[in-house]
């Protein structure tokens, strides 16, 4: 027969069970902090060493062909995009041989579906307004699907990080109707708001 | 006092409680996730899950992933209710050991 600790010892496991088996639990605040700094690192290359102000290609006609500029601004956001997604998995999969877990899992499988299918549909999206020469929206729409796509990830994981999401949904709006500042808003959403959230996880759950 | 009342007999194993709580989260789960997060050995598992099976706890969905077979397991609405029974016992049973 069972003794009282015994129950109280399966709760404890029922519970745990079911976080782990819910929750993707490998998200790392340095992945946060270090997406953070390579925004602010390429926000500060496209404004001050390619001079790109997306208000001002905006103002000029409205339309702006796909020059140099504009594709090298591409480039340069497609490479911090991708050393972002680099460093978080990074972090991840170190999490993940800490713990002696495995980071893909259906959880894992899940939590990237849901964050990637609004991005994607985002991306696609801005592709097809870049080439129709809408440069000035391209940086408010990356922060609106990208906040949509944490937003929703954000079931799947840490409660904050559904907070960040609408953080970013919001900036994007507030760019959408400010263009001239849309680089610097950006640089906010992407940059600064990565920053604070990956420094409060980090001190929440793993310092 | 140890309550027997809504208390299943094959809970009493913390692997097959496991199972339950992860199927309860999941809508399917396979067996290989099933093995990393009990962390225990394939025959330990299937031996289990073929406990639960017989008390039609949980149900298989066998299908191909290309060639590969692939089974996974989910949670019947017997189960499901066997389940929340025997969790409405245990917060009972600690509940009424706290007031004496």
């Amino acid at each position: 027969m069972k003794e009282e600790k015994d129950y109280i010892r399966d709760i404890t496991e029922i519970r745990s069970m079911m976080e782990r088996s819910s929750k993707f639990r490998l998200l790392s605040g340095w992945a946060g902090i270090t997406a953070g700094i390579l925004a602010l690192i390429g926000a500060f290359v496209a404004y001050y060493i390619l001079d790109f102000n997306p208000g001002e290609e905006l103002q000029i006609s409205g339309i702006t062909p796909l020059n140099s500029l504009v594709v090298k601004v591409l480039l340069l956001a497609t490479v911090v995009l991708i050393s972002a997604i680099a460093t978080a998995f990074y972090f991840s999969y170190r999490k993940a041989s800490e713990r002696g877990e495995k980071i893909w899992t259906p959880i894992t499988r899940r939590l990237l579906t849901s964050m990637f299918v609004p991005m994607v549909v985002g991306g696609i999206l801005i592709i097809a307004l870049l080439m129709n020469g809408l440069i000035g929206l391209a940086a408010p729409l990356t922060l609106i699907f990208y906040g949509l796509g944490l937003f929703s990830a954000g079931s799947h994981t840490l409660a904050e990080v559904r907070f960040l999401g609408l953080v970013e949904i919001v900036l994007g709006l507030a760019a959408t109707f400010m263009v001239d500042y849309s680089l610097f808003i950006w640089a906010v959403g992407f940059g600064i708001a990565h920053i604070v959230y990956g420094i409060y996880i980090y001190i929440k759950y793993e310092k | 006092m140890i309550p027997t009342e809504g208390l299943h007999k094959a809970f009493e194993s913390r692997v097959r409680l496991g199972i339950m709580s992860a199927l309860a989260v999941n809508d399917m789960l396979d067996f290989n996730s099933l093995k990393d997060y009990l962390d225990i050995t394939d025959g330990n598992l299937a031996s289990h899950i073929k406990a639960l099976e017989k008390e039609k706890f949980i149900g298989v969905e066998k299908s191909f992933v290309g060639k590969k077979p692939n089974t996974r397991y989910f949670m019947t609405s017997t189960g499901k209710k066997a389940f929340k029974s025997h969790l409405d016992a245990l917060e009972k049973f600690l509940e009424s050991n706290r007031k004496h």
